[in-house]
């Protein structure tokens, strides 16, 4: 598992940088609509913010409490955009056509702004959690392993 | 235009410095510059949405992967021995670039409008999008409208990336 850094310089830096950063990707996130940015530099930016808690502060430490709660989350983003996906059929249309998500009292152009907001959560979520499970399983040591399933 | 030179050259370069030089580490900080230039070129042609992810994932995410690989494993490039260079690609490999270059001659100019891809499909979105999802962005309005299946497939895609390096790595956790 990785270390706690224990320079104050880096520690006191990346207190003032990991929240920008977490609310920089969830800007990116929203109004990916609107500018350049979208789900998937959303959750890539949000993704950085939590593996720099990890590599500064220790995946044990309260700083990173976000990163190991949404560890063993992998699949929710991808149910989310599936999900959309479902309503869609539900609404008796195509898969991901979002003029017939059924949601009473929005036009269609609505609609549709809805289900891209939908699913740019979804791919930020999914994007997020498989960069921190990705550092986490590359720091990962094999040592921690048992000796009797390393004999198998 | 005249940026675009300077950059393409640095983009040659960090490229072949990040295959030449000997410490992995340095090879990592390299391609970090070399995707930070390439999302320079990206912006200066106007793909906005293609420089911020280049910007993002190449110089940031990768590198750090990339770094986390090398705390694992070694940090210099002693086992690889580098096979001295055989003469078919000595000759092989210009011929081939002779041959893409003379093909790129039939390729339309850059924002060339009476190009196939500009008279297609390109102005459908172009001119609906706005009406019929009410996003200013058509980049987003493609990716996340027009072609949402595709990027469902790269999320699983991404999804199967982060299953599979947990089921190969992080043997013992429970």
């Amino acid at each position: 598992m990785i270390q706690p850094h224990d320079s104050v310089i880096v520690r006191t830096f990346g207190h003032i940088v990991i929240p920008i950063a977490q609310l920089f990707g969830v800007y990116v996130l929203v109004f990916g609509q609107y500018g350049p940015g979208g789900g998937f530099v959303g959750g890539v930016v949000i993704a950085g913010s939590m593996i720099m808690a990890i590599l500064i502060f220790g995946i044990e430490s309260e700083d990173s409490v976000l990163a190991r709660k949404i560890l063993h989350g992998d699949g929710v983003g991808l149910l989310i955009f599936g999900g959309v996906g479902g309503l869609c059929l539900i609404g008796g249309g195509e898969f991901l056509n979002y003029s017939h998500l059924s949601i009473p009292g929005l036009d269609e152009t609505s609609r549709h702004q809805v289900g891209i907001l939908l699913t740019q959560v979804g791919v930020a979520v999914d994007v997020a959690v498989t960069g921190v499970s990705i550092a986490i399983s590359l720091s990962f040591e094999e040592d921690e392993i048992s000796q009797d399933e390393v004999t198998d | 235009m005249t940026i675009e030179i300077p950059l393409l050259i640095l983009l040659i370069m960090t490229a072949a410095g990040a295959i030449l030089v000997k410490d992995l580490i340095s090879a990592v900080f390299i391609l970090g510059s070399y995707s930070f230039a390439l999302a320079l070129v990206w912006a200066s042609v106007g793909a906005v949405d293609v420089a911020f992810v280049e910007a993002v994932v190449g110089a940031g995410l990768a590198t750090v992967f990339f770094l986390l690989t090398l705390f694992r494993t070694t940090e210099k490039d002693r086992v690889i021995r580098r096979p001295p260079v055989p003469w078919p690609a000595i000759i092989g490999l210009p011929l081939l670039g002779l041959l893409l270059l003379y093909g790129a001659g039939d390729l339309p100019v850059f924002g060339d409008p009476t190009s196939p891809a500009s008279t297609v499909i390109s102005p459908i979105y172009l001119e609906n999008s706005i009406r019929q999802t009410g996003t200013p962005n058509v980049v987003t309005a493609v990716l996340m409208d027009y072609r949402s299946f595709d990027t469902f497939i790269e999320t699983i895609v991404i999804f199967t990336a982060g299953i599979a390096c947990a089921l190969i790595m992080r043997k013992g956790d429970k």
